[in-house]
């Protein structure tokens, strides 16, 4: 009978997934409700949540896709991968207003720059304070600090050894974990609470998974305009980390 | 129809994807260069655009904002699928750097808003 059930849902996983995360919002909505009173989003808790279980199949399983890496779990991988990911996030553009992504112009722009360039500046001088002295590593690392797509694509054009790359998918990680985390709890205090604030928040965070995890659990309404500015981080990065940025190390290390 | 939603959305996706692709190479860089905010602008534009309009009633418009609605739940999955052992065994300096590079960043925003808006007075 078990057996059943089991290929059952291994033969549906997608669906499952459905179950799944209406289980987990429904539980996290209710105690959104009953013990915080309202005061943290259910969609926060329900991130966390995720998280939480995402590490838990880790250590069952030792894979890198979280919970989606035990079988019966499998669709989560699939109705959280980057496919629907980017098509739900495209659809919340309807209704987005056209004004407002305007009237950001320039300075959103900038803010990808920035935020590229400020996240690998952090991420060598942590590499350096670890002893790190040579400058493909640095800026490995660096490139990892801005998310963890940049960081392997700039390691593998510059040659790093494995466990460096590793180091850098490892921040990049830890930054996209800590926006889904961390925006809700600061959104208060650093005005994060309009289409101009959100569009300068995607350029600057640029992690595609944290920006989206952060906004839905803050204000889904700002989804559209931080996602509009995301979207071009990770590119910006591997264009400028392996090429000027490492540059910039190398010539800075004589 | 529903469906002329769906189909609608899709394509936008579907050109947006292919045109930050192809961003991508001409740059030649290893990655989709804003084919999602492509995607999106083509959405706002063909939405807004009068022969689309007409045709985007209330029953075809569900198809689109169905899968906007989606987009929690499908953040709550994403959440569940990261690699959050990765995150965490990779020591103190991968946690040190991720951490402090979310830190700056954010202390930037007000700099940053505030900085756009004085412009634009």
């Amino acid at each position: 009978m078990i057996e059943t059930l089991v290929a059952t849902i291994e033969a549906n996983a997608l669906i499952a997934a459905f179950v799944y995360v209406g289980l987990i919002l429904g539980i996290s909505n209710w105690c959104a409700r009953k013990i915080t009173h309202g005061r943290i989003h259910g969609s926060a808790i329900a991130i966390v949540v995720g998280l939480l279980l995402a590490y838990i199949g880790g250590i069952v399983t030792g894979g890198t896709k979280g919970l989606a890496d035990i079988a019966v779990f499998s669709g989560m991988a699939v109705l959280g991968g980057a496919m629907f990911r980017d098509f739900a996030i495209v659809a919340t553009a309807f209704g987005a207003e056209l004004s407002a992504l305007k009237e950001t112009g320039w300075v959103g722009a900038f803010s990808v720059v920035l935020g590229v360039v400020l996240s690998f500046v952090v991420g060598v001088l942590v590499a350096i304070g670890f002893g790190y002295s040579d400058p493909i590593s640095l800026t490995t690392i660096g490139a990892g600090a801005a998310t963890y797509i940049v960081g392997p694509v700039t390691g593998t054009a510059l040659g790093a050894s494995s466990d460096v790359v590793a180091l850098s998918v490892a921040a990049g990680l830890t930054k996209s974990i800590l926006v889904m985390v961390g925006t809700p709890l600061v959104a208060g205090r650093i005005g994060l609470d309009n289409p101009h604030a959100a569009m300068i928040y995607g350029g600057l965070m640029g992690t595609t998974s944290g920006v989206a995890a952060g906004l839905a659990a803050t204000d889904p309404k700002l989804v559209p305009y931080g996602a509009m500015t995301a979207t071009f981080y990770t590119g910006m990065g591997c264009l400028l980390a392996p090429s000027v940025l490492y540059f910039a190390v190398a010539w800075l290390l004589g | 129809m529903i469906v002329y939603g769906v189909a609608l959305l899709a394509f936008c996706y579907l050109v947006g994807i292919y045109l930050g692709g192809l961003l991508g190479n001409l740059l030649g860089v290893d990655a989709n260069v804003g084919g999602v905010g492509i995607a999106m602008l083509l959405l706002i534009g063909l939405a807004a655009w009068s022969p689309v309009k007409v045709q985007l009633e209330p029953i075809t418009a569900t198809g689109i904002t169905f899968w906007s609605a989606m987009y929690i739940p499908i953040v709550i999955a994403m959440a569940a699928k990261q690699n959050v052992l990765g995150a965490l065994s990779g020591g103190w300096m991968a946690l040190l750097a991720g951490t402090l590079a979310v830190v700056a960043s954010f202390l930037m925003i007000p700099v940053l808003a505030r900085f756009g808006r004085h412009d634009h007075d």
